[in-house]
């Protein structure tokens, strides 16, 4: 266990040398809190009560997706990016001879990313958007504790999402494709563009059921204590539920494609 | 050590069938089985170094992946240590050592140090053991600058010193080294030969060394095996690598005047350039009684004797694709 407590802080650590990319994405995260801030006023002023939130709740919601947007990976950008090099270029082989899991080991260096970028990426923004403008903050302390237990599940979810899409390119040879696929659904199925409960009948049914849901919908849910008692507790079961589906989906594809398929190159 | 365990690396009629889809046409795919290793048997004793050299596209590769356990043979046996590689991958891996030269097993973006921290606590080795080696390798290796260096900031040579040593903090039993000097500077290269050679002869490490650079492997080998078209073509010593390929060695004379071509029994001129004449004469022969012979009945005034090419010796076994056994 101590091997991927290392890896754990060795991938916060890596994330952490790169100040000014962090810095850059920050700015980015806070522009576009603004940019959704603004349409979300407008909308909300037209039709109160959207989805069954305030203003106040759903200003907050804006800022709480762009704290999660990097954590959480919803448009990519994380450990798969490099996962998928590795598979592509055959230095797969070399993380294969390790006396490691192969995806407990990325599962742990992605919790380290994602740790940093929660930090990073997210404090800032958030505080922003506290300062700016009128957000519904959580009104027991404890539910914040509740929430950062949320988010670690989402981040599970997302990192089981990202892990199939990566080992995919052991077939496909090329990620871009599933990668595409991949952010499209996570900025439109976590509730990023708009919250899922905004959604009508099925659509929104379906929505709030995929995985996505639990990487940002029900964080926030949680957050504007919209979930509390018996209700966490059934958000939590949503989450860990599709987290252990998709992590045992990813075993088994693992499996298979370290069995079965040429690593390339040389 | 050597001698009590000679199939420490053990093949026998080991296979490996891999199946290529080509586009025949523009919806017509074929099927194709491409034999990368086609019934590969030799054994290699513990504390042996042993030079694995072929062609491009040879098997030398998979043969690696299939000891290291990434890839399962089609058929045949194959064991390292008495493990089955395939089945038991992560059991073998704490006690192999992997050096890729085009591929680095150390992690981009942190300090060489963080790359170790990493290794210690994936092959548990104990912290006093850790720090001994770790020390050793700095030591001998030129580390003591680099540790807190961003692997992305080292030179190929500086780089390639740091993976050798992350290979070998676990103390493996077996290191595969593969291409260990490719790219490296002629100074970089000697201290990893260097190295190499002192680890072998000190620790009794097991070395299998995957190599285009013949100097390697005269330097560092005393039994190569060659294998082409995932077959072995030849496996034994260096000396009886240039003898099989029926090489020849070359005996330079310088004469006093321009003579006729020398005549002179085991040896016959090949070239001849004013008063330089160039006889050849088998590899396996002694040049002593050559050399009285032309130096007897001509007026010598200077001579060398030139080793035979072995490049050239393996070039020709490659083009002629066959065994030479």
């Amino acid at each position: 266990m101590r091997l991927y407590w290392t890896v754990l802080a060795s991938g916060f650590r890596r994330h952490a040398t790169y100040r000014v990319a962090t810095a850059a994405g920050v700015f980015t995260n806070t522009v576009f809190g603004f940019v959704l801030t603004f349409t979300y006023v407008a909308l909300w002023d037209e039709r109160p009560r959207l989805g069954g939130y305030d203003m106040a709740e759903a200003l907050a919601y804006v800022w709480i997706g762009q704290s999660l947007l990097a954590a959480c990976s919803l448009m990519g950008g994380g450990f798969e990016e490099e996962l998928i090099q590795r598979i592509k270029t055959g230095d797969i082989a070399v993380d294969l001879y390790r006396p490691a899991d192969l995806q407990l080991w990325w599962f742990s260096a992605n919790l380290g990313r994602a740790a940093f970028q929660l930090l990073g990426r997210g404090v800032v923004p958030m505080a922003v958007g506290a300062l700016a403008f009128d957000l519904a903050l959580p009104e027991h302390p404890l539910t914040w504790l509740a929430f950062l237990v949320s988010v670690l599940l989402g981040v599970t979810v997302s990192f089981a999402v990202w892990y199939l899409v990566a080992l995919s390119v052991f077939w496909l040879l090329d990620g871009a494709g599933a990668v595409q696929v991949a952010w499209l659904s996570g900025v439109f199925f976590s509730g990023m563009l708009l919250p899922l409960t905004v959604f009508p009948g099925a659509l929104g049914e379906v929505a709030r059921a995929l995985p996505w849901a639990s990487m940002l919908q029900v964080p926030a849910d949680v957050f504007l204590e919209k979930r509390t008692g018996w209700e966490l507790w059934e958000a939590y079961a949503f989450q860990a539920g599709w987290a252990l589906v998709l992590l045992a989906a990813g075993r088994a594809v693992q499996a298979v494609a370290t069995r079965r398929v040429v690593v390339q190159g040389g | 050590m050597t001698a009590m365990e000679p199939d420490f690396i053990d093949l026998d009629g080991v296979e490996k069938v891999f199946e290529v889809r080509r586009r025949v046409g523009l919806l017509r795919r074929e099927r194709r089985r491409v034999r990368a290793v086609d019934g590969l048997t030799f054994r290699v004793a513990r504390g042996e170094m042993v030079g694995y050299i072929g062609p491009n596209g040879a098997g030398k590769s998979t043969t690696v992946k299939m000891l290291t356990g990434i890839l399962t043979p089609s058929g045949g046996r194959l064991r390292v240590a008495g493990i089955d590689p395939a089945r038991e991958r992560t059991r073998l891996a704490r006690r192999i050592g992997v050096v890729f030269g085009q591929r680095t097993t150390l992690w981009w973006d942190l300090p060489l140090r963080d790359s170790y921290r990493l290794m210690h606590r994936m092959y548990r080795i104990p912290d006093a053991r850790f720090r001994e080696n770790l020390d050793r390798c700095v030591e001998l290796l030129d580390l003591g600058a680099l540790l807190e260096v961003p692997v992305r900031q080292l030179s190929l040579g500086q780089r390639m010193r740091g993976d050798i040593a992350a290979a070998l903090l676990h103390d493996p039993d077996v290191l595969y080294l593969d291409e260990p000097t490719i790219g490296l500077d002629v100074v970089s290269k000697a201290k990893v030969r260097g190295f190499l050679r002192d680890l072998n002869a000190e620790q009794g490490t097991t070395v299998l060394l995957t190599t285009h650079d013949l100097t390697d492997i005269e330097q560092l080998c005393k039994r190569v095996m060659v294998i082409d078209h995932g077959r072995l073509v030849y496996d034994g010593t260096l000396s009886g690598l240039r003898e099989a390929g029926a090489a020849t060695r070359t005996l330079v004379v310088d004469l006093e005047r321009e003579v006729p071509p020398i005549e002179v029994a085991g040896a016959r001129v090949v070239r001849v350039e004013g008063t330089r004449q160039w006889l050849a004469f088998p590899a396996s022969a002694s040049a002593a009684p050559l050399v009285a012979e032309v130096a007897g009945a001509y007026p010598l005034v200077d001579l060398s004797v030139r080793e035979p090419d072995i490049e050239a010796v393996i070039a020709r076994m490659y083009a002629e694709r066959r065994p030479v056994r």
